[in-house]
């Protein structure tokens, strides 16, 4: 048994992000987010799915606090949320990497903002660099890397701060199918051991259902919760087991009914 | 261009240019034209005395110190403007009047407040090359990936590190050529400074040669100062170049 699926057996974990009443409306009008509440359990990766332009982008700037919501509070292991804090980490879909830094300065970057000494930031980013299996890329330059390395490079980044939640951004969007499979199994394994509480934006469904304890699917603007699917996977097995599980594909293909709907 | 097969170099047109202007001195047609080998003789003589040395020693401070000052003020004022629709809407007009406005025009009004001096030829050195610096400081910050400046934020950088980690560096492209385009007005700016207050560095040297009519000297001077011009703007472009992969590697 992984960690995850223990988890699972434990009584309902406390949640460690509450999103409460948040609406979202963009000078000029358009309505994102309509009194949108849900809580993320600590420990657990949470997705946010839904159709394209649905506004979960939106709800998870909000909830690291580089966008204000309209209406409604955010609270992130019992504080409200009123800026970007040391206890939420974020991956960027486009990578947000310094590209005058090499890998070692991009992922030693947030403790360099906090005034961590040198030597002992650089240890801890070499120690995440390795845990993305980035082992020996410490000097190399963003431009120099592949997407999907890139993106290792900004995982590491989110992880070298120590945050209780990371946030991700479509962070396997802009890699490309194989590398992101790779980079998928990587990730479950990275959760199982680091036991912090993922949120995790995706449109796609294979990767919501792979990857999460728990989908949340938004409806189309302006987005309120359609449903929640607790995927009934056992993550023992192996990347090849879980993409051969009945219920696996089973709840690939429900969520893709409940969210054709919202196609036309 | 070829000729035959031989590729003939890209600067090999001012060969002939050189020929014919040798040939145009040598017939004595006028007496602002003197032969080009004489001019490039009385280099020579004229780069190791005296008086080239000082006139180079006040214009090089004039012109280093100006661009400090231009580059100074010129780079975070084009970040602030890129930043703060507030600060753009406070600066814009004044910098694109006077990126456009005939500068020289205005030497003469710096000289009755600061003096024929010194102090005048630096802040005419400003003058000329502060605007283009901070315009494409400005540009530049303007075209940093939205992502990045969120990234600093969400990992709790303050407006100072958001400044000196991120956006000098997203913007170091478009700031090393404005830094660049500065520099060559900065070259025209200290030059009009000192022919305009005309008692110091360059500028005397300029009034004393055309004044006694020593056409030669005063060929050989300008042809020391393009030779400057010309080095500057190359050493920058060179600069730029090694920057530009990440210009191109932003988005």
């Amino acid at each position: 048994m992984t960690a995850a699926a223990a988890a699972k057996n434990q009584p309902t974990p406390r949640s460690m992000v509450e999103v409460r009443h948040i609406s979202k409306t963009y000078p000029g009008g358009v309505e994102a987010l309509n009194d949108i509440s849900i809580d993320f359990a600590e420990g657990q990766l949470t997705s946010l799915l839904g159709p394209s332009g649905c506004g979960k982008t939106t709800l998870l700037k909000i909830i690291a606090g580089l966008i204000p919501a309209s209406s409604g509070e955010v609270m992130v292991d019992g504080r409200v949320v009123t800026g970007p804090g040391p206890e939420r980490a974020f991956v960027f879909q486009d990578f947000a990497l310094m590209p005058w830094a090499n890998v070692m300065r991009n992922v030693a970057f947030g403790l360099e903002l906090k005034g961590v000494a040198r030597s002992e930031r650089e240890a801890v980013a070499e120690k995440y660099i390795a845990s993305v299996g980035l082992k020996g890329f410490e000097k190399a330059y963003p431009h120099e890397l592949s997407g999907g390395m890139r993106q290792r490079a900004g995982l590491a980044r989110a992880l070298a701060v120590n945050a209780k939640v990371l946030l991700m951004d479509e962070p396997f969007s802009a890699v490309d199918e194989q590398t992101r499979r790779k980079f998928q199994e990587d990730l479950l394994e990275l959760i199982a051991r680091e036991r912090k509480t993922f949120l995790f934006v995706t449109h796609s469904i294979e990767e919501a259902v792979y990857v999460s304890d728990r989908i949340i699917i938004l409806s189309h603007r302006p987005s309120q919760v359609s449903s929640i699917v607790e995927p009934a996977i056992v993550r023992g097995g192996g990347p090849d087991r879980i993409r051969r599980d009945p219920a696996y594909l089973d709840t690939v293909e429900s969520i893709w009914q409940s969210l054709k709907r919202y196609l036309d | 261009m070829t000729i035959g097969k031989f590729r003939l170099p890209i600067m090999s047109s001012l060969l002939i240019w050189a020929i014919v202007w040798e040939i145009a001195g040598r017939t004595g047609a006028s007496f602002i034209i003197p032969p080009l080998s004489r001019i490039f003789a009385r280099i020579i003589e004229i780069v190791p005395t005296a008086a080239f040395g000082d006139a180079l020693w006040i214009t090089g401070k004039a012109f280093i110190l100006g661009n400090i000052i231009a580059i100074g003020i010129g780079v975070p004022l084009g970040v602030l403007m890129g930043r703060s629709i507030l600060a753009d809407r406070i600066f814009l007009p004044w910098v694109n009047m006077f990126l456009s406005a005939p500068l020289s025009a205005l030497v003469p009004v710096i000289m009755v407040v600061f003096g024929a001096g010194q102090t005048t030829i630096v802040l005419t050195v400003v003058l000329f090359a502060i605007w283009i610096v901070v315009l494409d400081a400005r540009a530049g910050v303007r075209n940093i990936t939205p992502s990045l400046v969120e990234m600093a934020r969400s990992f709790g950088a303050n407006r100072f590190q958001a400044f000196s980690k991120i956006f000098i560096w997203a913007a170091l492209p478009e700031i090393l050529a404005g830094v660049r385009l500065g520099l060559i007005r900065a070259v025209k700016g200290v030059v009009i400074g000192q022919l305009l207050v005309s008692i110091v560095g360059f500028g005397r040297l300029f009034e004393i040669y055309s004044s006694r009519f020593l056409m030669e000297h005063f060929w050989a001077l300008l042809f020391v100062l393009f030779a400057f011009a010309f080095a500057i703007n190359e050493m920058l472009a060179w600069l730029e170049r090694r920057f530009e992969y990440f210009a191109a590697s932003r988005n």
